[in-house]
């Protein structure tokens, strides 16, 4: 992030006598920090080690921990959920892609060009981020009931057979990605619709004289304008949908066949459900190791954009 | 102090808060005439055609909004009012027959749903006072004190916004059951939210941002005068940078609200519950119609904050994202 930002203090050669007054001011500065020093050691510093080493020992949290280099991995790798953890953890960003990436754009395209209700669209589809995921999930829960379900009764009035939704193996993961979808498409779309409004308006208007028709308009002006937020945005979305738990958790429990098994919900079973802490250290190793790419890449996007500024 | 009308004044013309940049944009949106043009002209739009497929893709997008977003939420407040023979009934009512209120003091009863909102709102408002209490200070001691390694630390604070909170979910987890070097069990106790929450490099990261912003010389102004570091946090800093403690508070407040994960693993008495957790962790036992009322009661805090802060919220939104 923004870490090179931040301008170099400026260093004046210190005066002799002026040294203790250094020494003051710092010891003044880092009584101002040592809350946030606590705070960041004991839960983000250290357990960030802590997660390596979890990985690699067995460990009952009673006697001393032993080492046991891969053996964690091995036994998560031979586990028959674990190919699917990763099949449909991927599938679930590929989907959440190509439903909550392109759509919010679109809208905030559309929504951009509205003169009317526009606080009201705005503040309608940001209204789903705002509940709690529980209440959002367990809304949704309702929703697909097999019987009596909002879904279903909606499909009946259109003459469609009903779906089983969560029940059968086929729609069971799509139906995740629907109410994470429903959940947080306001964010992009207000992220979208912010970055449209800083594209200069003669570049429409020049593009419009050499003759582009909308079409054109958008895949030449409006895209390219945007490109770089476009590009932060799929990968904080990769980042964001790749760690889904809360939904399989609420909705299906891995189930059915191990159809909605992600990886961040898996590790969650390894430690509390199988009580092998070893195990669930070295899915979330492994996690981690991916979303690292990913970050990595974003650092450097956002860190090239704030250069060219 | 004399001096903290002035520098506000000063803040305004020259900070590019996001707050202010926020206002200022819509206020423009919102004036009559649109000097700045967007993908189709106005030129477009003043044809008899271009105002036909204007109207028509408006009312589209207003009615799909609401469809999508609205709806299901009119349909959750609804649902809680119907009896459990109408909520399983073919074809669904759409207007409930009865207006039975009854549903939701049941599940204010059944579901212990005053304990839990009190547990909630306990951590919500105790992590927001610990979150502004120390993100405050770190931001201003790297901001304006500069002590020696200040960069390094902040770095690695940012770092950590680098690690998504799910991968290190279960070695804070056992931090929060065995502190390390103190030995305390913080399971089931606010602590294990409050600390946690503290700890947000975001957070910190947009509050050293603004601090940078306030000019060097005010502050140099105060210390001339005497004026401690503590002082001019409280005097000097504080009241001039009102629009982005708003931001954090009600950030830092909904963030705690809306967590599911974390709770859930660390307060797994059910009389220390969040709101969340408690309805999820009894739902199975409940009637529909009793959880549904149930879920519609935890989303009304966070649905008023919004109805209240709308701008601080999307302000906070943007300013996060577009320079991360």
């Amino acid at each position: 992030m923004a870490v090179l930002t931040a301008k170099p203090p400026v260093r004046r050669s210190l005066p002799q006598g002026a040294a203790r007054r250094a020494v003051g001011r710092n010891l003044t500065a880092y009584g101002f920090l040592c809350g946030a020093l606590i705070c960041f050691a004991f839960f983000s510093w250290y357990p960030m080690v802590r997660e390596v080493f979890l990985s690699f020992q067995e460990n009952n949290f009673v006697d001393p921990a032993k080492w046991v280099g891969f053996d964690n991995f091995r036994t998560v790798i031979e586990d028959p959920a674990f190919r699917s953890a990763w099949l449909n953890t991927a599938a679930f960003t590929g989907l959440s892609l190509v439903i909550g990436y392109a759509v919010p754009f679109v809208l905030a395209v559309v929504l951009n060009e509205l003169r009317h209700a526009r606080g009201y669209l705005r503040f309608v589809v940001y209204l789903p981020v705002m509940l709690p995921p529980a209440v959002g999930v367990l809304l949704f829960k309702w929703f697909y009931d097999p019987g009596a379900g909002l879904f279903n009764q909606v499909l009946a009035v259109f003459g469609l057979p009903p779906l089983a939704w969560l029940d059968s193996s086929s729609t069971a993961l799509v139906s995740l990605v629907l109410v994470s979808t429903w959940m947080n498409l306001g964010t992009g779309t207000l992220i979208y619709l912010a970055a449209l409004q800083s594209i200069p308006g003669e570049l429409y208007e020049s593009a419009e004289l050499d003759g582009a028709g909308l079409f054109k308009r958008v895949w030449h002006v409006t895209i390219p304008q945007t490109k770089l937020i476009l590009l932060v945005m799929l990968l904080l979305q990769v980042v964001a949908t790749m760690q889904v738990f809360i939904e399989p958790y609420l909705l299906t429990g891995g189930g059915p066949e191990n159809a909605t098994v992600t990886v961040a919900y898996l590790m969650y079973q390894y430690a509390f459900n199988f009580g092998d802490f070893g195990g669930g250290g070295a899915l979330g190793l492994m996690l981690m190791v991916v979303l690292m790419v990913f970050s990595a890449i974003y650092l450097r996007v956002s860190r090239d954009n704030e250069g060219g500024r | 102090m004399t001096t903290t009308l002035q520098p506000r004044q000063v803040l305004e013309a020259t900070t590019p808060a996001p707050a202010t940049r926020r206002t200022r944009k819509r206020k423009k949106d919102k004036g009559r005439g649109y000097e700045t043009r967007s993908l189709v002209s106005p030129l477009a739009l003043q044809s008899w055609h271009g105002k036909l497929t204007y109207w028509t893709v408006l009312v589209v997008v207003v009615t799909g909004f609401t469809l999508a977003f609205v709806f299901p939420l009119y349909w959750m407040v609804t649902g809680a009012l119907k009896s459990p023979e109408e909520i399983a009934q073919i074809p669904p009512s759409f207007f409930p027959k009865t207006f039975d209120f009854g549903v939701y003091a049941d599940a204010w009863n059944q579901l212990q749903l005053g304990v839990f909102l009190k547990n909630t709102i306990v951590y919500a408002g105790g992590a927001w006072l610990l979150t502004l209490a120390v993100d405050v200070t770190a931001a201003y001691a790297l901001s304006k004190l500069r002590p020696y390694f200040g960069k390094v630390i902040l770095a690695l604070m940012l770092a950590t916004l680098m690690i998504p909170p799910m991968v290190l979910l279960l070695p804070t987890y056992l931090v929060a059951k065995d502190v390390p070097l103190f030995g305390f069990n913080l399971l089931n106790t606010p602590w294990a939210i409050w600390l946690p929450a503290a700890a947000n490099g975001f957070f910190i990261f947009l509050l050293k941002r603004f601090f940078d912003s306030i000019p060097r010389e005010l502050l140099e102004a105060a210390e001339i005068d005497g004026a401690s570091p503590m002082r001019i946090l409280w005097s000097i800093v504080l009241p001039v940078s009102r629009p982005i403690l708003g931001v954090v508070s009600i950030l830092s407040v909904v963030t705690v609200w809306k967590d599911f994960v974390w709770p859930l693993l660390v307060l797994p008495e059910t009389d220390k519950m969040s709101i969340s957790v408690g309805i999820a962790s009894l739902s199975a036992q409940m009637p529909q119609n009793v959880l549904i009322a149930s879920l519609v009661i935890a989303s009304l805090p966070t649905i008023l904050v919004f109805f209240v802060f709308q701008r601080s919220i999307m302000a906070g939104l943007t300013a996060g994202s577009l320079k991360g």
